[in-house]
């Protein structure tokens, strides 16, 4: 069991470190390799549609890195560089989208969802607590299983 | 009402079940496809480029495609689909569509080759070996194909190769109305 967890952990070390894409970059600060790696992370491949750059060995990704790289070091602003990928790959490229008309739905649903349930658990407890305990017996069931019981207390040795 | 309520998973199930199968049929018929993104470039000015020409290498600029409604064909000798494509648009050329080339990240020597062993259905080719051009143009891969209007506005953009459906049931009525729009 033990072995088995130090695996798993392991595996998952390994995941984690696996998607890093790793490009010859040179820097002139860390700030700029910081907004290099926030961008790789957060802009998806427009080729293979569920990575990231960062995740992506697909050509595509690997000139759009380069592009990035370029974009940085030419000490464009984040909004610039947002605002030239948008202008070649749509808002699809980012994995953090803007709110506004097209993505209403992605940002208000789960928040949607999220009330629908509260709204349908909310229910089911109120109902659970104003209806009578349903395990609990009335006279009459009482009554027979006494009965029940009495008989069965005093005809032990009959077969069934 | 009881007795529906324990039906709800099932009906759930069974939506679910339907919308799955309508989507995938949909990817299976090629009506539906996934990776089939819209250009951003939409309605918008063709980027602005300045490129040598692949084969004589003079430089060649937008003003290429001034007052013609053309189609600019992103390939690459490194692309099959390409090698698919190429006999139909060599066809096109014949029927007088007027076919910009887009070399994309390619080796220049092997271009060539291919142009003058396959024929060359394009008006000019563009040499884009380090790939700006198309990085401008927001492609993803090759072939794409995108229709300019005489304005120098993209109309339309296709993923994939043309062939003979995508010319009748799209592209060549969209080129027509183009070419009569605004006065052939």
């Amino acid at each position: 069991m033990r072995g088995l967890l130090a695996g798993l952990s392991l595996a998952l070390c390994w995941v984690l470190t696996a998607h890093a894409a790793i490009d010859p970059y040179e820097f002139d600060t860390d700030a700029q390799r910081e907004r290099y790696r926030h961008f790789i992370e957060e802009m998806r491949c427009p080729k293979c549609q569920n990575q990231n750059l960062a995740g992506s060995d697909a050509p595509i990704a690997t000139d759009l890195r380069r592009e990035l790289h370029r974009l940085l070091l030419a000490g464009r602003s984040d909004r610039e560089i947002t605002d030239y990928m948008v202008a070649r790959y749509g808002e699809f490229i980012l994995y953090d989208p803007p709110f506004d008309k097209k993505t209403a739905v992605l940002w208000l649903a789960p928040i949607l969802f999220l009330s629908i349930g509260g709204v349908v658990l909310l229910a089911v407890v109120r109902r659970r607590r104003s209806e009578p305990d349903s395990a609990a017996l009335n006279t009459d069931e009482r009554a027979r299983v006494d009965k029940l019981l009495r008989d069965d207390s005093s005809d032990e040795e009959k077969p069934l | 009402m009881q007795r529906l309520k324990l039906f709800i998973p099932l009906i759930v199930f069974a939506v679910l079940a339907i919308f799955f199968f309508v989507v995938q049929k949909q990817i299976g018929s090629g009506a539906y496809d996934p990776q089939n993104m819209p250009s951003a470039l939409l309605d918008k000015p063709l980027p602005v480029f300045q490129l040598p020409d692949l084969l004589s290498g003079a430089t060649v600029a937008n003003a290429v495609l001034q007052d013609k409604v053309v189609l600019v064909n992103v390939w690459a000798t490194w692309c099959p689909s390409c090698l698919y494509e190429h006999p139909y648009l060599l066809k096109l050329a014949q029927q007088g569509v007027l076919i910009v080339g887009v070399d994309y990240k390619d080796d220049a020597a092997k271009a060539r080759q291919w142009l003058q062993e396959k024929g060359n259905p394009y008006l000019a080719v563009l040499d884009d070996r380090v790939g700006t051009f198309g990085l401008d143009l927001g492609v993803t891969g090759a072939p794409e194909t995108y229709l300019v209007d005489r304005s120098g506005t993209v109309r339309w953009r296709y993923q994939g190769p043309i062939d003979e459906r995508v010319w009748s049931e799209t592209l060549q009525p969209l080129l027509a109305k183009l070419t009569a729009a605004q006065g052939g």
